[in-house]
């Protein structure tokens, strides 16, 4: 016989042969094997969704009944896997930007192109064009005489057009109550998450052009 | 002499449970990464396209890892 003093607790710490045994699989051993399973019939224990009893169900789901328990049932390995499956579609997703930074990165810069004439646009008002392609609508905005300035104007949040209010100094979405500052463009109240792409404008000779977009993220 | 013994049920729950947690704590931070990188792209910084990508990458590899455990 050993001398370890611990060698006396073998005996007591050995698992219980019993624990583990096919018969007993997914027990603890000390309960009988069947203690999951469900006491009743299953056309007693098995219950829709809607909680409503099998005669009063949709003629389809009489006709193919499903054991609701065990169509529920979610294993910790299955909910692992699931995880693990989003956690794939989530690198999926980073590879889409990483995609479209790669053929934004290789695009060329947007081209140079008049708007408008000066005179055309009075202060106080504003006026819509496209840039830099022509499903790409902004805004052209005269606050006043001396203040000229040009922002996409799709919102940040959903896309929707916004609409200028110059009186409040305030571009508007009206999908979402969103509101945009009339001079910088930035995000100051409701869901947008951005501020809105601003027009780089260039004057020359009382011709307005827009040259670039500056996009921002605060 | 060791004494080797499998382990307990009860043990072998409480790994199972930390490597889902573990598990579910990365896939979190993916989703964060990603709403954060659709947002400085969206708003023109791009800088961090790709360093997010390794990053996201490097989660799913360890979330791998951990589902290998979970077998």
């Amino acid at each position: 016989m050993s001398e370890d003093p611990q060698s006396r607790h073998v005996e007591a710490l050995a698992l219980d042969p019993r624990v583990d045994s096919p018969a007993r699989e997914g027990l603890t051993g000390t309960t009988r094997a069947g203690i999951y399973e469900g006491a009743l019939e299953a056309e007693d224990t098995t219950v829709a969704p809607d909680g409503r009893p099998p005669e009063q169900q949709p003629r389809w789901r009489q006709d193919f009944p499903i054991d609701w328990p065990a169509d529920q049932y979610v294993a910790r390995r299955d909910f692992g896997r699931f995880l693990v499956l989003t956690s794939g579609a989530f690198v999926a997703g980073q590879a889409w930007i990483a995609a479209r930074h790669l053929v934004r990165a290789n695009r060329p810069p947007p081209p140079r192109v008049r708007i408008a004439a000066l005179d055309e646009i009075p202060a106080g008002s504003a006026s819509v064009f496209t840039y830099p392609g022509p499903a790409d609508r902004c805004l052209l905005i005269r606050p006043d005489e001396r203040t000229l300035v040009a922002f996409s104007q799709m919102c940040t949040h959903l896309s929707c057009a916004v609409v200028p209010r110059i009186e409040e100094g305030v571009l508007h979405c009206p999908c979402h109550e969103g509101y945009f500052d009339l001079y910088t463009g930035r995000n100051i109240a409701g869901p947008p998450p951005r501020p809105l792409p601003r027009i780089l404008l260039d004057v020359v000779g009382g011709e307005v052009f827009a040259t670039g977009v500056e996009e921002r993220s605060v | 002499m060791p004494i080797r013994r499998p382990q307990a049920r009860a043990q072998r729950l409480t790994v199972l449970y930390g490597i889902l947690c573990f598990v579910l704590i990365l896939v979190i931070g993916q989703l964060w990464l990603l709403t954060a990188t659709m947002n400085a792209f969206l708003g023109g910084d791009q800088r961090v396209a790709l360093p997010a990508l390794l990053a996201s990458l490097v989660c799913f590899a360890l979330n791998l890892g951990l589902l290998r455990h979970l077998r």
